[in-house]
């Protein structure tokens, strides 16, 4: 019985970890571009969801959509005053622009909140249900299906609809998408926007089940390359079942070994992957 | 490069200014700086030759320094050997990680080296922290007082600055020497364009791995003249992010690629990182790396050559833009 929490803890972070890698990985697809502050965005949304309801006494519902509208418009200014111009310069540029902002985000961060953990105030999430006899608390258990939901909401957004196969024409073929009318620019800065708002509203998800501290930005900007690079680079149901399975091997490597070795397990696998299949189990060679 | 020299005189001046420098300033504070510029310098310019040179961005090169840096304390503690016997282990140890890295990553994008970089660091620095045989999260010390002149246990911070000196000479005077063989071409050609380097048949893929080795030599020698100058080191002096940071910054804020552009780099940020730590106080370590987040970003976004190429761009542009 403990082992079937354990394995549905896992699989209940994991949706959070293939919500905010789905993120990150359609900014990979679309411009080539990896952003090494995407765990800092996630980061963000937590503390967007802890002033909410401090500040308003919003409930999951009110500060979930503050967080993803917060970060949405983050993402956009980031991509306008940032990224569109350091994606015509040198690699260099490209990669320290948002490594720099990163390390920005992060501890402007620790100065404003300080390092101390914190966690949500009581919710209307709080307590626990029993499943099958199995004691879940909700917060999880709500966090990890809306997480589902929403990454399945983005691929869907990706495939079904006009904005998504706009995007993804600027991802195929920048030039060619100009022809048609498609203006890349704007495409690309939804882009930004959307990446962003799922890490915020992953981080407002977290947050109400698991206390964070600033420095949370950089274990789950790592998981979310490490999730990326198991699921394939621009692929968001690679993320979704790369999400699952990460967050189930962290849980289970918890229980068994130890919760230290939860990350060594994870990076580990990653250095595993980047010898073994570099282009992730569903990328293309 | 005595030709060189001396038909230049800003090289020349530097030169006396470096030799000079902790005659001059005998007070311990400066001469403390000095060291400390000098093992940036060394460092960020080590990063220089793959992340500048080769343009292959890494940002986990913590993960050579701190072998380099573990290497002489963990030789002394388990043999009792002065700690300068673990330097050829260090460089040895590093430039294996650096093959194993180099390898599976060299052969896809650049994006992909810098992620793999930093996640092997982190990989590193969480494993230290956890492995007993490395003393975990407290590290490892040498020698508390020195057995001899090998055990490199100096009270004053002169020898250590002249001994930082030489391999800072020694590894731009090989860089130079490098940046004019056919060696040179090819990084300039890989970092061009990887695709147009190998159609004009530059082995891009071994032109990469030996400009990582290299790099990672030289950083791994940096790590352990600074544990062997602290007699101290844990995980987070060794692997963290923030040693990766600073040769990034220093190599960017400079000029990456050029070879004395993480020098420069070096003598503006360390007197100001100096200077911030001085006005902050203790607590403002937090506020220094919000600076320097603030600053790659700066660079990365208006001066992508950093301050060499500021320069060159206003001296070359004549005196009248100096007036207006």
């Amino acid at each position: 019985m403990l082992l079937l929490q354990v394995v549905i803890g896992g699989l209940l972070v994991g949706a959070i970890y293939a919500l905010f890698s789905s993120g990150l990985t359609l900014i990979w697809g679309m411009m080539n571009f990896i952003n090494f502050a995407h765990g800092e965005f996630v980061m963000l949304g937590m503390y967007v969801a802890l002033l909410v309801v401090v500040w308003l006494g919003g409930g999951p519902a009110v500060f979930g959509f503050a967080a993803a509208f917060a970060l949405f418009v983050l993402g956009v200014v980031i991509y306008m005053s940032l990224i569109r111009e350091v994606l015509r310069g040198p690699m260099l540029s490209q990669i320290l622009s948002t490594f720099g902002l990163a390390l920005l985000l992060r501890y402007t961060a620790f100065w404003i909140f300080s390092a101390n953990f914190v966690s949500l105030p009581q919710t209307s999430l709080s307590g626990t249900v029993d499943i099958g006899g199995v004691l879940m608390p909700v917060a999880q258990l709500v966090a990890g299906v809306v997480a589902i939901a929403l990454t399945i909401g983005l691929h869907l957004l990706l495939t079904r609809t006009t904005v998504g196969s706009k995007l993804l024409a600027v991802a195929e073929d920048r030039q060619a998408a100009m022809l048609v009318g498609i203006r890349p620019d704007r495409m690309q800065a939804l882009a930004w926007g959307l990446s962003a708002a799922a890490a915020g509203i992953a981080g407002a998800l977290m947050a109400t089940a698991y206390p964070w501290s600033p420095s949370v930005g950089e274990t789950f900007g790592l998981t979310a390359f490490v999730v990326v690079a198991l699921g394939g680079f621009g692929s968001v149901p690679g993320a979704l079942i790369a999400g699952l399975l990460i967050g189930l091997i962290q849980s289970l490597s918890a229980f068994w070994l130890g919760a230290i070795y939860k990350d060594i397990v994870v990076y580990a696998l990653f250095v595993a992957l980047l010898w073994l299949r570099p282009q992730g189990l569903m990328g293309k060679a | 490069m005595k030709a060189a020299l001396a038909r230049n005189p800003i090289l020349l001046l530097t030169a006396a200014a470096l030799l000079f420098y902790p005659v001059v300033f005998t007070d311990a504070f400066y001469r403390d700086i000095g060291v400390t510029f000098l093992l940036a310098a060394i460092s960020a310019s080590a990063w220089n030759i793959v992340g500048g040179y080769a343009g292959q961005v890494s940002v986990g090169h913590a993960m050579f320094f701190g072998i380099g840096a573990y290497a002489p304390l963990l030789v002394y503690t388990v043999t009792g050997w002065p700690p300068m016997a673990g330097i050829p282990v260090g460089v040895i140890l590093g430039c294996a990680l650096a093959l194993a890295i180099g390898k599976p990553s060299f052969r896809l994008t650049g994006h992909y080296f810098s992620m793999a970089t930093i996640a092997v660091a982190e990989l590193i620095r969480i494993f230290f922290g956890t492995w007993a045989f490395v003393g975990a999260a407290i590290g490892l010390q040498g020698p508390a007082v020195g057995r001899g002149w090998w055990d490199l246990t100096f009270r004053s911070e002169v020898p250590y600055y002249y001994i930082f000196l030489a391999v800072l000479v020694v590894l731009l005077a090989l860089t130079w020497t490098l940046e004019r063989r056919r060696f040179g071409y090819y990084l300039r050609a890989t970092k061009a364009g990887e695709r147009a380097a190998r159609s004009l048949g530059v082995p891009v893929r071994s032109t990469k791995m030996q400009a990582l080795v290299l790099s990672a030599t030289f950083t791994s020698i940096a790590g352990s003249l600074y544990s062997i100058k602290t007699g101290f080191i844990d995980p987070e002096s060794g692997f963290g992010i923030l040693v990766s940071v600073q040769m990034v910054i220093i190599a960017a804020l400079g000029g990456a690629g050029t070879l004395f552009g993480p020098f420069i780099g070096a003598l503006v940020l360390i007197p100001l990182q100096t200077a911030t730590n001085t006005w902050f106080g203790g607590g403002g370590t937090g506020l220094t790396y919000i600076l320097y987040g603030g600053i790659i970003v700066l660079i990365a976004r208006y001066e992508p050559g950093g301050v060499l190429d500021l320069w060159t761009r206003l001296t070359s542009r004549g005196g009248r833009d100096h007036a207006s």
